[in-house]
C-alpha cells in the first residue's frame, strides 16, 4: 500500500495541510473512492454486484417462462434453448426461478441490512451517549438477544409469518441481527463522546440528538457502512437458510433458498446441474458482497488490520 | 473476585431464564397442536385429542400463562414434559444429544487445530502465493453457506463413487452407520466413512473463520520484541514461532473457538438434515413441524445454557493462557 496521506480521514481540516492539500478539495468521499478503486478485489465485487442486480431485475425478460409456470411437457429436463437451466420435477423453469428468487433475496438482504444497521446505530450511540440507566438497559437487552439463539427463535416464530406476506421476514430477521454491531458502535461512541469537539458542543448547549447526528454519527460512519454491506450478505444467507428448511418463503413465492432446496434434491442424481446453477448464483452474490465490504473497510479505515472474519 | 463471579453468573442465569421463557411463550402462541390433530385423516376422537393435548400441556383452551406456569414448575422439578409422540422429552433429549456430540466433536477439534495452524502459516508467509491462495479459498468458503456446501459434497461423493465403481459405494452420505457392518473394525470403518462428509461440511467454514482471525493476531505478534528476543537467545525459527508466537496469538482466537464450537451444537441443523443424522437439529425442525412446544423449549434451553457456558469458559481459558489477566 502507498503511504496514507491522511491517517484516518476523519479530521481532514486539521491534518489536511501539506502535500495532501490539493486532493482534499474533493473531500473524504473522493479519497475513499480512490482507495477503493485501487483495490482490485473490491472493484470486482462492485462490478459483479451491479451485474447481478441487473441480472436479477432484467433477466426475467430473457425467457418467456415465469417462476410459477409449469411446463408439463418438459419435466426434469437438462439445459436447453427454451429452459436455460433446465426444469425440475414439477416442470418449473429453473432459470426463471433463479432470477425471481435472486430478486427477492436481494430485496430482503438490502432492507434487513438497512433496518438492523440502523437499529444498531441508534441503540449503540444512545446507550453510550446518554449513559446511566439508558446504557444499562440497552446493554442488558443486547446481552439478552445474544443469549437467545437467533436461528432457533426465527424457526420457532415461523408459523407467524407463514400465512402472511413475505415482507414480514424483513423485520423478523433484522430483529435478531443487530446486537454485535450495536456493541461495537457503543464502544466507538464511548471514545468519541469524550473528544473535545463533542464536549464543546455539549457545553454550548447543542441538543443531544443534534450532537449525535452531527458529531458522533459521522465519526462512526465507517463501521456503519461496512456493517451494512456485510449485513446484506448475512441477511441473504439467513433468509435462504430459513427457506431451505421450509420455514421462510413459501410457494408460490420463491427465493434463492427455496430454489436451492428444490435443486438440492437432485444433487445426488444425474441432474446435479439443477442444484449447481442456483447455488452458484448465491455463492457469487455473497462473494461479491464480501469483497465489496472488505474493500470498503480498507478504504474507509486503512489502519485497521486483519482481525476481520469475513 | 468471588462477588464478581457470582454476580456475573447470576446475571447469566437470569438471561437464560428469560431467553427460554421467551422461546416457550413464542412457541406456545405460534404453534397450533390442535389444528394438527384436526387435520389428521381419519380424525382423532375429540376426547382422545383433548386427553393427549392435556398430557402434552398444550391444550389451547387453557390460557398460555397457565401452561407456562405448569411448564416452569415441571422444569424446576426435572420434568420437561412430553413430545408430540407422547415420549418423555428428557429421554428423547438424552438420545439426540449424543448423536449430535458424535457428529460435532471431531469437526470441532479438527477445525480448531487446523484453523490455528493454517492461520499461523499464512501469517509467517504473509503476501506469498500460499497466503493469497488460502485467503481466496476462505473467501470462497465464506460465500458457501452450509446448505450449499453440504449438498455439494453429496454431489461430489456420488460422482466419486461412480468413478471408483465397485459393488459397494466408497463414500457414504446417509445416516450414522451401515446397519450391515459387522465386527469391531467393520463398524468403526463404517462410522468413520459416514462421518467424513458431515465433518467436512461442518469444519470448512470454521477453519476459514479461525484461520482468518489467527492470521490477524499472528501478524501483530510477528513483529514483536519478545519474538526477536527468543530468536536472539538461539531458538530455532520454527520453535520460537510455535512456543512464543502461536501461543500468544492464539489467546484471542480461543474465545472465538469456544463460542463457535458450542454454537455448532445447535447449528448443525442443516448438516444433520442433509446427511440424515437424527440429532438435536433434526429433532428441532421435526418438533416445529409437529407443533411440539416442549421439545422446542428444551432445545432452546440447552443452547442458551451452552452459550452461558461458552461465556464462562472463554473467560477461564483467557485467564489460563494470558498471564496478564488477573480475575
Amino acid at each position: 500500500m502507498s503511504i496514507p496521506i491522511i491517517d484516518s480521514g476523519q479530521t481532514p481540516d486539521v491534518l489536511g495541510e501539506g502535500p495532501a492539500a490539493p486532493s482534499v478539495q474533493g473531500g473524504r468521499a473522493r479519497l475513499v473512492w480512490r482507495r477503493f478503486r485501487r483495490n482490485r478485489l473490491a472493484m470486482v465485487g462492485l462490478v459483479g454486484l451491479v451485474l447481478l442486480f441487473v441480472f436479477a431485475f432484467a433477466g426475467g425478460h430473457l425467457t418467456h417462462w415465469g417462476p410459477a409456470d409449469n411446463d408439463f411437457l418438459n419435466t426434469q429436463t437438462g439445459p436447453s434453448s427454451d429452459h436455460f437451466f433446465g426444469t425440475d420435477d414439477a416442470g418449473h423453469d429453473m432459470f426463471a426461478q433463479t432470477v425471481s428468487g435472486m430478486q427477492k433475496s436481494l430485496i430482503i438482504g438490502l432492507f434487513v441490512a438497512a433496518l438492523s444497521t440502523g437499529t444498531a446505530g441508534l441503540l449503540g450511540t444512545a446507550a453510550a451517549y446518554f449513559g446511566g440507566w439508558w446504557d444499562r438497559a440497552i446493554v442488558w437487552l443486547t446481552d439478552l438477544f445474544l443469549v437467545v439463539p437467533s436461528l432457533l427463535m426465527l424457526i420457532i416464530l415461523s408459523p407467524y409469518f407463514q400465512g402472511s406476506n413475505w415482507i414480514i421476514l424483513i423485520p423478523m430477521i433484522a430483529l435478531f441481527n443487530w446486537m454485535i454491531t450495536s456493541r461495537v458502535v457503543r464502544g466507538m461512541t464511548l471514545t468519541v463522546r469524550e473528544r473535545e469537539f463533542v464536549r464543546a458542543a455539549r457545553y454550548m448547549g447543542v441538543p443531544s440528538w443534534t450532537i449525535i447526528r452531527r458529531h458522533i454519527l459521522p465519526n462512526i460512519s465507517s463501521i456503519l457502512i461496512v456493517d451494512f454491506t456485510l449485513n446484506v450478505g448475512a441477511a441473504i444467507i439467513t433468509e435462504s437458510f430459513l427457506s431451505f428448511l421450509g420455514f421462510g418463503i413459501r410457494t408460490p413465492d420463491v427465493s434463492l433458498g427455496t430454489v436451492i432446496d428444490d435443486g438440492s434434491n437432485f444433487a445426488s442424481t444425474d441432474q446435479w446441474y439443477l442444484f449447481v446453477f442456483p447455488a452458484s448464483f448465491l455463492v457469487l452474490l455473497i462473494l461479491c458482497v464480501n469483497f465489496m465490504g472488505d474493500g470498503l473497510r480498507d478504504a474507509l479505515d486503512p489502519n485497521s488490520t486483519g482481525g476481520s472474519a469475513r | 473476585m468471588g462477588a464478581f463471579i457470582v454476580r456475573r453468573l447470576l446475571n447469566y442465569v437470569v438471561l437464560v431464564f428469560i431467553a427460554t421463557s421467551l422461546a416457550y411463550l413464542g412457541a406456545a402462541t405460534a404453534f397450533h397442536p390442535k389444528d394438527q390433530y384436526l387435520a389428521k385423516n381419519p380424525p382423532t376422537p375429540a376426547a382422545v385429542m383433548y386427553q393427549e393435548l392435556n398430557e402434552r400441556n398444550g391444550n389451547p383452551e387453557k390460557p398460555v400463562f397457565e401452561r407456562y406456569a405448569k411448564w416452569v414448575d415441571g422444569v424446576a422439578h426435572g420434568d420437561f414434559g412430553k413430545t408430540w409422540q407422547l415420549d418423555s422429552v428428557k429421554k428423547h433429549f438424552s438420545i439426540s444429544v449424543w448423536v449430535t456430540v458424535r457428529l460435532v466433536t471431531v469437526a470441532a477439534v479438527l477445525s480448531a487445530i487446523l484453523g490455528v495452524l493454517i492461520g499461523s502459516f499464512q501469517a509467517v508467509r504473509q503476501y506469498k502465493f500460499s497466503d493469497h491462495s488460502i485467503t481466496f479459498a476462505s473467501y470462497l468458503i465464506f460465500a458457501m453457506p452450509v446448505f450449499v456446501l453440504a449438498p455439494f459434497l453429496k454431489l461430489i461423493a456420488v460422482q466419486v463413487n461412480k468413478a471408483v465403481g465397485g459393488d459397494k459405494p466408497l463414500l457414504q452420505y446417509q445416516g450414522e452407520i451401515d446397519p450391515n457392518a459387522t465386527g469391531f473394525f467393520g463398524q468403526l470403518f463404517s462410522r468413520a466413512d459416514h462421518l467424513l462428509l458431515p465433518t467436512i461440511s461442518l469444519s470448512l467454514g470454521l477453519i476459514a473463520f479461525y484461520s482468518r482471525y489467527q492470521r490477524g493476531t499472528m501478524l501483530d505478534v510477528m513483529g514483536s520484541d519478545f519474538l526477536r528476543t527468543a530468536r536472539a537467545k538461539g531458538l530455532r525459527k520454527g520453535r520460537a514461532i510455535l512456543k512464543h508466537g502461536v501461543r500468544t496469538a492464539v489467546i484471542p482466537v480461543m474465545t472465538l473457538v469456544t463460542y463457535s464450537t458450542i454454537t455448532t451444537f445447535a447449528g448443525a441443523i442443516i448438516t444433520e438434515r442433509v446427511f440424515g443424522w437424527n440429532g438435536l437439529g433434526s429433532w428441532f425442525t421435526d418438533s416445529t413441524r409437529h407443533a411440539d412446544v416442549n421439545s422446542v423449549a428444551m432445545i432452546t434451553l440447552f443452547s442458551a445454557v451452552l452459550v452461558l457456558i461458552a461465556g464462562m469458559l472463554s473467560d477461564v481459558i483467557t485467564a489460563v493462557l494470558d498471564p496478564r489477566v488477573r480475575l
